[in-house]
């Protein structure tokens, strides 16, 4: 199939962009957006043209490393699909497709596809661990956890950081990120003793660097991970408990 | 020189434990007063940071990628293993020892071995008290599933993504250090050469991949957990940019590279699809505990497989190795499935691949047991293939995965180099000529949690007062020759790009060096390889320039290294005429087809030294001493 794509291009963060548009020609369907990306690569370099840098790593859907806006939408028209999972024969021959680096203000433009998240990490370094040094640990089934709590706590913990619930999100939000994070540790009994000093730091942390949640739940039709926005509602609450308690 | 492995004297069971008695100790007021580099935050160099940080030593630790949370241990699906014999089922620290050992052909370490063994139940307490969601029974306790090589379950899970959540277990350790000052972290820094200052590893050299500065950093010591050189075949289940840079840098500064060519070929992954291909997707091992492996009995048979009968049907795995079945291990699974499809019988557009079929699993235990249990891999499978492996057989065929050889390392996990210490798949120590499935997750964190924080003490003791600083004459050399070969990449002003060498190279390697090899094959490959590499300095297009992102000039790096490697692997595979393990020579198998190992002759580790510009790298014979196991040929009959 051939498309014709239109990709922003930015030379660096103090420099203007631009679209530019290339055509993707002889794609398989069978292959993947960013194998569709390689092979317009090939193809500048054939012609001399500085390829298109994009981050990925692990093309499996789990490192996170991945994400782009296709036609506007963060990781393009499928759910649940990381845009290393994406395959081309989502699309038609002869489409047009528009493709962006992730839109937010907390996430400055390094090259072309390529933003700096490291605002997200910024939040884990606020409280989203438990603190426990090596070697200190109790016998693992010394402490009996409910399945459904482990599974719920699993269900948050699969988040991959790829930061497309804030580029879809027209305040530019974290939450779902952030609420992931305290929702897999505080739903744990591991996780209680920093509970609410958790959710405090993170919070205001996340609160310092990214736009603030107005629940426009675009963050959850985009997620790689399905992750819900239920567990905002938990992390609001979470919040709420450790403000009186301070 | 001669290779000391520093092997503990005593019985084997206690050798850990005299070794922690014994070894020199920093006190804690003097920890601050040491800097050491990491380099990688995966399991083996995020928990090693991690650890050391928590015990006072200043930590400084590079990633070329945006987080420390994106190393490739994130991507390992199935599990890890532990002797905790939760599960009632005869298991012990002493039989997870031995099948790791059996599993690797019996080139392993004893005493490494024995240890990680031991370690695999604190990692389990360690992991949990992270809060690492592992999969639980309705009491509450821990479940367990099986694994290829044995016959117990001892391999805890988190659904399909066990790697990720003991990597963010670590990742959320180390960025606690982070944030108390103790870990100074520096992302999107590629470590390109290794410093060594009177025969002592005493920093590193990186480039920013951001504003392309190459700059250098002191330390009293060097920690590399930088993974694997399973991307030397250009496919394989690594992510793109995992590369050997780090440890081949080390070995043109001196450490011994043992066992280049132990590699190991998953035999589940999904089979190539067109020559667009960046890489392969593995499904998970565990897939084979419910999953039957078969081909077609006929040849060319090109039915659909539900049309083909029963009786019309070959489950190689199961008829050959009966009492292991599907679940047997690795190296022996992949190269039944390549026996297949060369005898015509492969399935599949191409004709390379195989069926694993949940068919009678999903009658025996319903749609919604083998969702809960592998859901996400079934999910995985459908986006890429179209084809839904609740109704149809998946398809796989055998991939690159992991390379048990690696920078050789002492039993306190330090190279031939005084001061670097080499952890998880950048080394060469625990897994033999064979990993077995859910072992690496266990040897990365035994190694970053609970073994190079401790030994580490003992060199750093014997360094007080002996700190270098980053503007020695050493330093500057090392930058100057770094900027070197970034300049000559870029000078090359070619036709070709780097992606297209490098799936040269990587046919080059899966043909001769791949699965099975002939001293033939192998005498060809290398010419083959050297005129490719002499090629590419010279015809590579890499556009741009060094002082700005520049993703062309970070693969070129990587792959003119990989093409020194892969000669060195073919060297390798050449010297050792015996087959073991992952390491198949056709000439030297049983009249069944199986790997024939010769002990009476190859019963050691084959560490490589550099020895110059295209001068035959020097071999040293460290000999495998077998005290508690006795050699046997592998059986899983």
């Amino acid at each position: 199939m051939n498309l014709t794509l239109h990709v922003w291009r930015q030379a660096a963060r103090a420099t203007d962009g631009k679209f530019v548009t290339y055509k993707a020609e002889n794609i398989s369907p069978e292959a993947s957006f960013l194998e569709m990306l390689d092979v317009v690569n090939e193809s500048l370099i054939a012609k001399g043209e500085d390829p298109i840098h994009f981050e990925h790593d692990c093309r499996e859907g789990i490192c996170g490393s991945c994400g782009m806006m296709i036609n506007g939408t963060a990781h393009g028209p499928i759910g649940a699909t990381a845009t290393c999972q994406l395959h081309m024969r989502h699309f038609n021959d002869g489409d047009e497709v528009t493709i962006e680096p992730w839109r937010a203000k907390a996430f400055p433009i390094i090259k072309d596809l390529i933003v700096d998240r490291s605002g997200l990490d910024k939040i884990i370094q606020a409280g989203g661990y438990i603190s426990v040094n090596t070697g200190s640990a109790i016998e693992a089934n010394s402490l009996p956890i409910p399945k459904p709590v482990q599974e719920q706590a699993m269900d948050a913990a699969e988040c991959i950081q790829c930061g497309a619930c804030v580029a879809q999100c027209p305040n530019g939000a974290a939450q779902l990120f952030t609420s992931a994070k305290i929702s897999h540790l505080g739903l744990l009994p591991q996780g209680q003793p920093e509970r609410y000093s958790r959710v405090l730091n993170m919070v205001e942390t996340m609160e310092s660097m990214f736009g603030s949640c107005t629940m426009f739940r675009e963050c959850e039709a985009v997620c790689p991970k399905g992750i819900s926005t239920d567990f905002i509602a938990r992390m609001n609450r979470d919040y709420i408990v450790a403000k009186f308690k301070r | 020189m001669e290779l000391d492995s520093k092997i503990p004297p005593g019985p084997l069971a206690d050798k850990w434990a005299y070794a922690k008695s014994h070894y020199k100790l920093v006190n804690p007021a003097n920890k601050r007063k040491y800097d050491v580099i990491v380099v990688g935050a995966g399991l083996a160099g995020g928990a090693a940071a991690a650890t050391m940080a928590e015990l006072g030593y200043n930590v400084k630790c590079f990633v070329y990628h945006d987080s420390p949370r994106r190393a490739h241990s994130i991507a390992a699906q199935g599990g890890i293993n532990a002797a905790k014999n939760y599960q009632n089922d005869g298991d012990s620290v002493f039989r997870l020892f031995y099948d790791t050992i059996k599993g690797g052909d019996y080139r392993s370490r004893e005493a490494n071995v024995h240890r990680l063994a031991e370690l695999s139940l604190n990692i389990i307490d360690q992991a949990v008290a992270q809060g690492v969601p592992f999969a639980r029974e309705y009491g509450g306790t821990l479940d367990n599933r099986s694994f290829g090589g044995v016959q117990v379950s001892r391999t805890f899970y988190a659904r399909g993504q066990t790697g990720q959540q003991l990597l963010l277990g670590a990742f959320q350790a180390l960025e606690r250090q982070i944030a108390l000052g103790r870990v100074q972290m520096y992302t999107r820094h590629e470590m390109l050469e290794l410093v060594v200052v009177d025969g002592h590893a005493k920093g590193i050299v990186t480039r920013n991949l951001v504003t392309g500065a190459i700059e250098a950093h002191a330390a009293d010591a060097v920690v590399l957990g930088t993974g694997g050189y399973s991307n030397v075949f250009y496919l394989s289940t690594n992510a793109k940019a995992s590369n050997a840079t780090a440890i081949w840098r080390a070995y043109k500064k001196g450490a011994a590279f043992a066992n280049p060519c132990y590699t190991q070929i998953h035999p589940t992954c999904i089979p190539q699809s067109g020559d667009y291909q960046s890489k392969l997707t593995l499904m998970s091992e565990s897939l084979r505990n419910d999953g039957r492996i078969w081909v077609p009995k006929k040849q060319g048979d090109k039915r659909p497989p539900n049309e083909i009968p029963e009786n019309e049907r070959d489950y190689y795995l199961e008829r050959k190795y009966p009492s292991f079945g599907n679940l047997a291990p690795r190296d022996i699974a992949s190269r039944a499935a390549k026996e297949a499809c060369d005898d015509g019988r492969g399935v599949g557009a191409s004709g390379r691949g195989v069926y694993l079929d949940f068919a009678d699993a999903i009658k025996r235990l319903g749609r919604t047991t083998i969702e809960e249990r592998y859901g996400n891999l079934f999910e995985m499978y459908h986006d890429i293939t179209a084809e839904d492996p609740y109704l149809v057989p998946m398809r796989i065929y055998p991939a690159p995965h992991y390379t048990m050889g690696g920078l050789w390392v002492d039993y306190n996990l330090m190279s031939n180099i005084p001061g670097l210490y080499v952890t998880g798949e950048a080394n060469f120590s625990d897994h033999g000529a064979n990993r077995l499935g859910a072992s690496a997750l266990m040897q990365g964190l035994a190694d970053g949690y609970f073994v190079v924080p401790v030994t580490i003490g003992d060199y750093l003791a014997t360094q007080m007062g002996k700190k270098v600083a980053a503007d020695r004459a050493e330093f500057k050399q090392a930058i100057a020759d770094t900027s070197d070969r970034m300049n000559r990449l870029l000078a090359a002003k070619g036709t070709r790009s780097v992606d297209s060498f490098h799936k040269e190279l990587g046919t080059i390697m899966w043909d001769y060096c791949g699965m099975a090899r002939t001293a033939e094959g192998l005498k060809k490959a290398i010419p083959m390889i050297r005129d490719l590499r002499e090629r590419y300095w010279k015809e590579v297009r890499v556009l741009g320039e060094g002082e700005e992102p520049n993703q062309s000039l970070e693969k070129a790096g990587r792959v003119a290294d990989f093409f020194e490697l892969a000669e060195l692997m073919c060297l390798d595979a050449l010297e050792r005429n015996e087959s073991a393990g992952g390491h198949f020579r056709v000439e030297y198998q049983t009249a069944e087809g199986e790997a024939k190992r010769n002990d009476d002759e190859y019963l050691y580790v084959a560490a490589w030294q550099y020895a110059g510009e295209n001068a035959q790298p020097t071999l040293q014979k460290e000999p495998l001493v077998y005290e508690e196991v006795k050699l046997a040929t592998r059986s899983y009959k």
